[in-house]
């Protein structure tokens, strides 16, 4: 019985990955829907992998468990081992990665290919937009893209609520550029 | 309810630990007086920042231990301040003798406490056990299972404290809700709760009219003091009933001391307490689907214990699972829950099964499929009167 | 049988409702040995009040006039209510003015 749409973060400490995942359930609420967002609970240090989890639902959501079965996977950092990311996404899940790779070179190097993938270039825009490597809201702009789970609007709020003015509108900013950017590769 | 009471109320992203921020503030309390330990730090950082925005008028008092933090919140609320701290685990732990005397002396303090294992092995991660070892310091004790209800309960603590004066302490799980964002509505105004619970006229520590507080009492007074406790834990249940009822009326929102879910004819019920409840409703739905006779209920009013209402509800079913996240040792059953609920039931001649297991400890996850192999189990009939210890590796 | 209040009449939380009520309760019930003041030797220099931890020297608006012809304004008296029969007074008497005997009751 589903009932609501479950997604896992993976990242690197320091790239924002609990914030995104918080960001976009935030979105969501102010959406009118529910949502639940939570980090993987252990020793939080930079550069260590780091797990986080949404859910969004048009219902109220009951469970507590950790999500082991996710409708969809972003990743922040290419580096994390594939066999950590896609275990347990369903068939027919999604994959948005972060990546500077050529789509097909990029799809090529899935296995997968029960599911889809998206890619944009967060590391990029961060650059760009924040001179820091910090992809987490560009990675919340090409997600909400890909699937539809907030408004665009209302991941700014979120964005606003968690950074301080000046450093917020450059996030607004590299998420709708990852809106505009992101690819679905097949 | 989201459309007919946006005037009073906004709905906001927040973890428990945010909500009880939030519901600190909004019961307008004076002093705060709190030492950081994970998972609870980000009540106070949250409550700093009210205060450093001038959003709320509180002393905050910088403390270098739990058992300052509770020394000063006993001073403070003898003071005539209303009192709020937070705390977990080892924080509990250290605090625990000031837990007595809050009681003994009979101070309204409230106090939130993100559920926490104990050391050793140190484990941040969350279970029950530093909330069980206070069940006998006399404060009334509320495990809430949302943030929803984490922020309206705190506002139901002073009213409660206040009235039979007793301190409250509002539990819930240490990460898996202290940690998790999910919506709640949020007081829109900063006094809307001011008369669901009024400044009340109590004595006080007041150079005007001097009298002492926590003097000895010989054995001619000691037990008579206690006593006047033990009656004030029981005049606790109807003002925790009262408490909830009125709060329904005024907000629309009340949880009973028990909480059902689906639990009419069924085979068996699944009683727990906190966040666990969620994931047990999810696998009651999930269990139902397939044809299973199952329901749930948790204890949301620990201390006093629910007496009446787990009498009813022992009556809808033929036998019962209790899920405890910490464990008493030494008995044949011996998560706390289910002794407390064993021994009330041998008080009434109730004599329906009852399986018991610990699960949680230490945060070990626990999936709908665990609740649905639980059920199965017990359903078989295997276990009963004793505890079992799931999923742990031999 | 004394009858003590119960708990429905006793103060919420134990509280000692009036203030400075101690002296109500007399302490000096369990001596052995009690001071006894020579008043033909005290100098009245009250160096028995200062050392006393209890309020159980007094001083009282009472005149003296000794053996040699010296008066006194006030008499120094023990109070016995509160006396513990600890002798720091005996001890610190500079004149030895103060008698420590048995008590006999």
């Amino acid at each position: 019985m589903q009932t609501s749409f479950e997604l896992r973060w993976h990242g690197r400490g320091g790239q924002g990955a609990v914030t995104a995942a918080i960001i976009v359930a935030e979105a969501a609420i102010f959406d009118g829907k529910n949502a639940q967002a939570f980090p993987e609970f252990g020793a939080e240090r930079r550069g260590a992998p780091v797990k986080a989890y949404t859910r969004v639902s048009e219902r109220q959501i009951f469970t507590r468990s950790p999500i082991i079965a996710p409708d969809m996977v972003v990743v922040l950092d290419t580096s994390i081992d594939k066999k950590i990311y896609f275990d347990g996404l369903k068939v027919g899940g999604t994959l948005l990665i972060n990546s500077s790779k050529d789509r097909s070179e990029l799809r090529e190097k899935i296995e997968r290919k029960d599911i889809m993938v998206a890619k944009v270039d967060a590391t990029h825009i961060a650059m760009d937009e924040l001179g820091a490597a910090i992809v987490n809201t560009a990675m919340v702009g090409a997600l909400i893209k890909v699937v539809p789970l907030a408004k665009f609007d209302s991941v700014g709020e979120a964005i606003r609520e968690n950074f301080k003015s000046k450093i917020a509108e450059s996030n607004v900013k590299a998420a709708g550029r990852a809106y505009n950017e992101v690819e679905v590769l097949s | 309810m989201e459309t007919m009471e946006k005037s009073i109320w906004k709905r906001l992203p927040l973890s428990s630990n945010y909500a009880v921020a939030y519901a600190a503030k909004d019961s307008d309390v004076d002093e705060i007086a709190a030492y950081p330990i994970t998972p609870q730090t980000t009540v106070v950082e949250k409550l700093s920042e009210f205060i450093a925005n001038g959003e709320l008028l509180a002393e905050m008092v910088h403390v270098e231990s739990e058992h300052s933090a509770m020394s000063a919140s006993i001073g403070a609320s003898a003071a005539g301040a209303r009192a709020f701290t937070a705390t977990s685990s080892q924080g509990l732990e250290l605090m625990h003798e000031l837990l007595h005397i809050a009681s003994g002396m009979r101070l309204p303090i409230v106090m939130s406490v993100s559920a926490r294992a104990l050391s050793a092995p140190l484990s941040i991660w969350g279970d029950y056990s530093d909330v069980m070892n206070t069940r006998d310091t006399s404060w009334i004790t509320i495990i809430a299972s949302s943030a929803q209800e984490v922020y309206d309960s705190i506002v139901q603590a002073y009213r409660i404290a206040e009235s039979v004066m007793l301190p409250v302490m509002v539990a819930y799980d240490g990460f898996m809700m202290s940690h998790t964002y999910e919506p709640v509505f949020v007081s829109e105004k900063s006094d809307l709760f001011r008369n669901y619970i009024p400044r009340k006229d109590r004595v006080i520590l007041d150079t005007r009219k001097p009298v002492t507080m926590g003097a000895v009492a010989n054995p001619d007074w000691y037990y008579e003091a206690k006593y006047q406790q033990v009656k004030a834990m029981e005049e606790a249940y109807g003002a925790s009933v009262e408490a909830d009822q009125a709060f329904s009326k005024l907000y629309g929102r009340n949880y009973g001391l028990v909480e059902e879910y689906n639990v009419e004819n069924s085979d068996l019920i699944i009683l727990t307490y906190g966040g666990l409840f969620g994931t047990v409703k999810q696998a009651v739905d999930e269990m139902k689907e397939n044809g299973v006779s199952v329901g749930a209920a948790r204890v949301r009013l620990f201390r006093p214990f629910p007496l009446n209402e787990l009498r009813m509800l022992l009556l809808k079913s033929k036998a019962f699972v209790v899920l405890d996240r910490s464990f008493s040792n030494g008995l044949p059953v011996s998560g706390p829950l289910a002794i407390e609920l064993k021994s009330m039931m041998n008080s009434y001649n109730i004599t329906v099964p009852v399986y018991s297991y610990i699960v949680g400890l230490g945060q070990r996850t626990v999936s709908e499929a665990d609740i649905s192999k639980i059920t199965n189990q017990a359903l078989a009939g295997k276990g009963v009167n004793e505890s079992i210890y799931w999923g742990v590796r031999e | 049988m004394t009858s003590l209040t119960g708990w429905k009449s006793i103060p919420t939380g134990a509280f000692i409702m009036e203030p400075g009520n101690s002296s109500e309760r007399y302490t000096g019930d369990w001596r052995t040995f009690k001071p006894v003041i020579n008043q033909d030797k005290c100098t009245r220099c009250l160096r028995c009040w200062i050392f006393c931890p209890e309020p159980a020297i007094s001083i009282v608006d009472r005149q003296y006039t000794n053996s040699s012809g010296r008066a006194w304004k006030n008499t120094i008296e023990i109070n016995y209510n509160y006396c513990k029969g600890c002798g720091i007074c005996v001890e610190e008497c500079e004149p030895k003015a103060i008698d420590f005997i048995e008590e006999v009751k």
